[in-house]
C-alpha cells in the first residue's frame, strides 16, 4: 500500500507537468490540474494510511 | 541572461541581513531541546551543530554548483519546445563566483549555504530523543547536497518553476516545507518514542524539559527569519532595502498573530493557553511568513499568521491522536503545515513583482511539486539511508537517553535519571 500511494503521487505530479507543458492555459488545463491534485491526495492518503499502526483488535485476532 | 548586480549598498545590506540567519538555527535548537526529555538535552543540541556543520560543507562543496542561478550554467530539457531548466552546472566549492562586486549569484551561494543548513536543522524536531548521530549526519548530507539545492534551483536558480511565476521569496517552500517533509519521513521512519502510545494506541503526554529553552527560541527565530525573508526578497526578487522595515513589520505581524491564535484555539479547549504550542503558533506564523511578506500588505500577513497559528493546534493534535506519529518538536505541523499555508496564501494575498498572469496556477504546480516529487524522492533517498545506516538508536541508548548512550556525558550531571517515566510495551 505504501509503494502504490508513492507511485500515486508522483503520477499526480506528472499530471500537473503534462497539464502545464502541453495544455494553454484556460479551463482545460485548471481541470487537468486539479485531477492531478486530487491523485496526489489519494496517494497522500494512502501513503499515511500504510504508516498507521493497526488497531489493537486487529492484533489480537491474528 | 540573469538579473542585473546588486548596487554596493544592497549587496551590503543584504549580506548583513543574511548574518542574521544563524538566529534561527539558534532559535530552532533550543525549541527541538527544551520540547524534548532532560537526558537527551544535550544530544539535541550537538545534533543541530553537526547538522549545521554537515549541510554547510557539503553545500559549498557540490549544493551550490547544482542550485545555481539565473544566468549561470545549467541542464535543460525541451518538453513541447519549450525549455525546461531542471538543475544547475555550476562549479564545486564556490567556483567561479566573484565575492568582491556584491554580484548576486556570489550572495545567493551564500544565501543557500546559510537556507540549506536551516532546512537541515527542521528534521530533528521530529527526530528528537531516537535518531542516532551518526545518521542525522547522512540524512543531512542528501538533503544539503541533493534534495535543497535541486528545488532552490526550480524556485531560485531559474529553473521551471520561477518561469511559471511560482513565488517564495523567504523560503517557504524550498525551507519550510522541504524540512518539515524530511521532518515527516525521519518520524515515520524512525517510529515512535518508547512509551509514547499505549498499548491501545492513545497517546501519553511525554513533557519537555525546559520551557524557557522553548520560549527563548522563539525570540531568536524571529530575528533569523528576519534575516532570511528579507536577503531572499533583495536577492531573488529585487525588493529595494528600504523594504525590509516592511518585511520586518509583515514577518513580526504574521508570528505575533499566529501565537495569538494559538493561544486562543488552546485557551478555548483546554481552559489555559498551552505555552509550547503557542510558540508553535509562533513559529508557524514565521514559516507562513516566509512565502509572501515582502510583498503584502500589513493585514494580510495578520491573516497569514492567524490562520498558521491555529492551523498548527489542530494539525499537531490531528498527526498525534489520529495519525499516531511522534513529533516532539512538532517540526511537520510548524514547517511543512505552516510553509504550505505560506505558499497557498501567497496565491490571493499579495502583489509580485513580474508575478504569473494565473498566480495560483504557479503556486499550485509549486506545492503539488513539494508534495507530488519532492516528499516521495525525500521519503525514498532517508528510507535508503535508514537500511544503510539504522536511523534509530539501540533500545538501551533510548532507556539511558540519548545523552549518556551517544555522548557519554549527561547535560545535567545533578539530576538523577527518572527511568520510572520510561515504560516497556
Amino acid at each position: 500500500m505504501k509503494l502504490a500511494g508513492f507511485l500515486l503521487l508522483l503520477s499526480g505530479w506528472v499530471i500537473v507537468l503534462a497539464a502545464i507543458a502541453l495544455l494553454p492555459a484556460g479551463f482545460a488545463r485548471g481541470a487537468f490540474l486539479m485531477a492531478g491534485v486530487c491523485v496526489e491526495a489519494l496517494g497522500l492518503g494512502l501513503v499515511v494510511r500504510a504508516h498507521m499502526p493497526e488497531p489493537p483488535g486487529r492484533q489480537e485476532q491474528r | 541572461m540573469g538579473p542585473p548586480a546588486l548596487s554596493p549598498f544592497s549587496a551590503g545590506i543584504c549580506g548583513l541581513l543574511m548574518l542574521l540567519i544563524p538566529f534561527s538555527y539558534a532559535g530552532l535548537a533550543l525549541m527541538n531541546s527544551g520540547l524534548g526529555r532532560s537526558r537527551s538535552a544535550v544530544h539535541s543540541l550537538m545534533a543541530s551543530l553537526t547538522v549545521i556543520g554537515v549541510a554547510t560543507l557539503v553545500f559549498v562543496i557540490c549544493g551550490s554548483a547544482l542550485q545555481g542561478f539565473p544566468g549561470r550554467a545549467a541542464f535543460a530539457i525541451a518538453v513541447s519546445g519549450k525549455p525546461w531548466n531542471w538543475i544547475g552546472s555550476g562549479r564545486l566549492f564556490f567556483g567561479g563566483l566573484d565575492f568582491d562586486s556584491g554580484s548576486r549569484p556570489a550572495l545567493a551561494a551564500c544565501f543557500g549555504m546559510f537556507a540549506a543548513a536551516l532546512t537541515a536543522v527542521i528534521p530533528l524536531g521530529a527526530g528528537e530523543e531516537r535518531w542516532r548521530l551518526g545518521a542525522a549526519a547522512a540524512s543531512t548530507a542528501v538533503l544539503a547536497g541533493w534534495i535543497y539545492p535541486l528545488f532552490a534551483h526550480w524556485i531560485w536558480g531559474g529553473g521551471w518553476l520561477a518561469e511559471l511565476g511560482f513565488v517564495d521569496a523567504g523560503g517557504a517552500g524550498a525551507i519550510q516545507v522541504v524540512g518539515g517533509l524530511s521532518a515527516l519521513s525521519v518520524s515515520w521512519l524512525l517510529g515512535p518514542r518508547r512509551g509514547k502510545f499505549s498499548a491501545d494506541g492513545m497517546p501519553i503526554a511525554l513533557p519537555g524539559h525546559n520551557a524557557v529553552f522553548v520560549t527563548f527560541g522563539a525570540f531568536l527565530a524571529l530575528v533569523g527569519w528576519f534575516g532570511v525573508n528579507s536577503s531572499g526578497a533583495i536577492l531573488f526578487y529585487g525588493a529595494a532595502p528600504a523594504r525590509t522595515a516592511l518585511i520586518a513589520v509583515n514577518t513580526l505581524l504574521s508570528a505575533a498573530s499566529a501565537l495569538l491564535a494559538a493561544a486562543l484555539v488552546t485557551r478555548t479547549r483546554f481552559g489555559k493557553p498551552d505555552a509550547s504550542l503557542s510558540v508553535n503558533g509562533w513559529t508557524a506564523g514565521l514559516a507562513a511568513s516566509s512565502a509572501g511578506a515582502a510583498f503584502q500588505v500589513p493585514a494580510e500577513a495578520l491573516i497569514v499568521g492567524l490562520v498558521a497559528g491555529a492551523l498548527v493546534t489542530l494539525s499537531i493534535e490531528w498527526l498525534e491522536l489520529h495519525l499516531k506519529i511522534d513529533d516532539p518538536g512538532g517540526s511537520i505541523s510548524v514547517h511543512a503545515v505552516g510553509g504550505l499555508w505560506g505558499l497557498i496564501a501567497a496565491s490571493f494575498l499579495g502583489r509580485f513583482p513580474g508575478a504569473a498572469e494565473s498566480q495560483w496556477t504557479a503556486q499550485l504546480v509549486g506545492i503539488a511539486t513539494l508534495v507530488g516529487f519532492m516528499f516521495p524522492m525525500i521519503y525514498g533517498l532517508n528510507w535508503i539511508l535508514n537500511r544503510i545506516t539504522p536511523f534509530r538508536v539501540a533500545l538501551d541508548g533510548e532507556r539511558q537517553g540519548m545523552d549518556l548512550h551517544e555522548l557519554g556525558a549527561n547535560a545535567y550531571p545533578e539530576l538523577i535519571s527518572h527511568l520510572e517515566d520510561f515504560s516497556q510495551r
